[in-house]
């Protein structure tokens, strides 16, 4: 690891290696290459009989794919993992609100397309 | 007025209250603020996903009243080579930053360069992308797709573009050796803001390009 001091002139954080960066760079390829390979094998020109018995799982693998995808870059090529813990705080409280306010307004949009064709 | 004594030289270490660098703070809670910017658009495209009264449709083929026949508009193979770029980019600045932190001016330049490659990769196959879209009859008017479409990637092309320009002044400051390991903090926070939009696209990428 090395070390980098700042400009307060403390040990802030210790970078990973560059060996450590392309294997992480790796990883990000391959959940590419997944997320990429499953839209595929679901919804391609070349689908087989698969196809059905993924699709109920389609969605919610994508999104465990992005999400891990996202947790690499942030603790990695961000240094959240080796940096200070408020830099965390600063940067997942705001990510906890967006989640939920995208969350929040599809289930309200849902619940009103609902109603409305309730009646 | 009174004339302030700085004990501290311009551009060298000083003293805060969390220890923190503030300039490294204040680009976190930049970072902060723009994941609630994106989640409105984001949120935005989700809302309105599927409520298109007319085509052109993202996945779908549509043919129009007049008879007119529109294939599915998105395009995912290019998408997919500018979205592995864009991952590598990530990858590429961050050993920029590794060669700043050492000193060594070759490493930086010749990585900070090769991100700046896949940004212009990326920025231009969405410039490729909008006007093959409007050529193909849909603009940011033709319905809720288009709409949310261009609004949500059309704001991370433009995040994208400011940080070529970001990293491309950072480049010419590498090349002429103005970026010494003790000022390697302007490349790192160039380079959070970069990521920033890598993990951004990581969450368009799929919503919008694989989700049907």
């Amino acid at each position: 690891m090395e070390a980098h001091a700042t400009a307060g002139g403390h040990q802030e954080h210790e970078h990973p290696r560059a060996a450590v960066y392309a294997k992480v760079g790796l990883i990000l390829f391959v959940l590419t290459a997944l997320e990429v390979g499953l839209y595929e094998i679901t919804y391609g020109e070349h689908t087989g009989a698969s196809a059905s018995a993924i699709q109920p799982f389609f969605v919610p693998l994508l999104l465990l794919l992005s999400a891990a995808k996202f947790a690499l870059v942030a603790m990695f090529y961000m240094h959240l993992k080796q940096d200070s813990k408020l830099f965390t705080g600063i940067f997942v409280f705001p990510l906890t609100i967006a989640v939920v306010i995208i969350v929040g307004l599809m289930v309200l949009m849902a619940y009103h397309m609902w109603f409305a064709r309730a009646g | 007025m009174t004339a302030v004594a700085h004990d501290v030289p311009h551009g060298l270490e000083h003293a805060t209250a969390t220890g923190l660098d503030s300039r490294k703070l204040a680009i976190w809670t930049f970072i902060g603020s723009e994941c609630m910017f994106f989640a409105t658009l984001i949120s935005n495209y989700l809302v309105n996903k599927g409520r298109s009264l007319v085509g052109p449709y993202p996945h779908e083929a549509w043919t129009s009243p007049s008879g007119e026949h529109f294939k599915p508009i998105l395009e995912i193979p290019l998408v997919t080579l500018g979205t592995a770029l864009l991952l590598f980019s990530s990858l590429f600045v961050v050993l920029a930053l590794s060669g700043a932190q050492r000193g060594n001016r070759r490493a930086l330049v010749g990585w900070l360069g090769a991100t700046i490659f896949c940004g212009i990769f990326f920025v231009g196959m969405q410039v490729y992308e909008f006007t093959h879209f409007v050529h193909e009859g849909l603009t940011l008017k033709t319905n809720l797709f288009g709409a949310s479409f261009f609004t949500l990637t059309g704001f991370h092309g433009t995040h994208v573009t400011i940080g070529v320009i970001w990293l491309l002044t950072l480049w010419i400051l590498g090349l002429k050796g103005k970026i010494p390991p003790s000022k390697s903090l302007n490349l790192e926070m160039a380079a959070l803001y970069w990521h920033f939009v890598d993990v951004v696209w990581i969450v368009i990428f799929p919503v919008v390009y694989l989700i049907k």
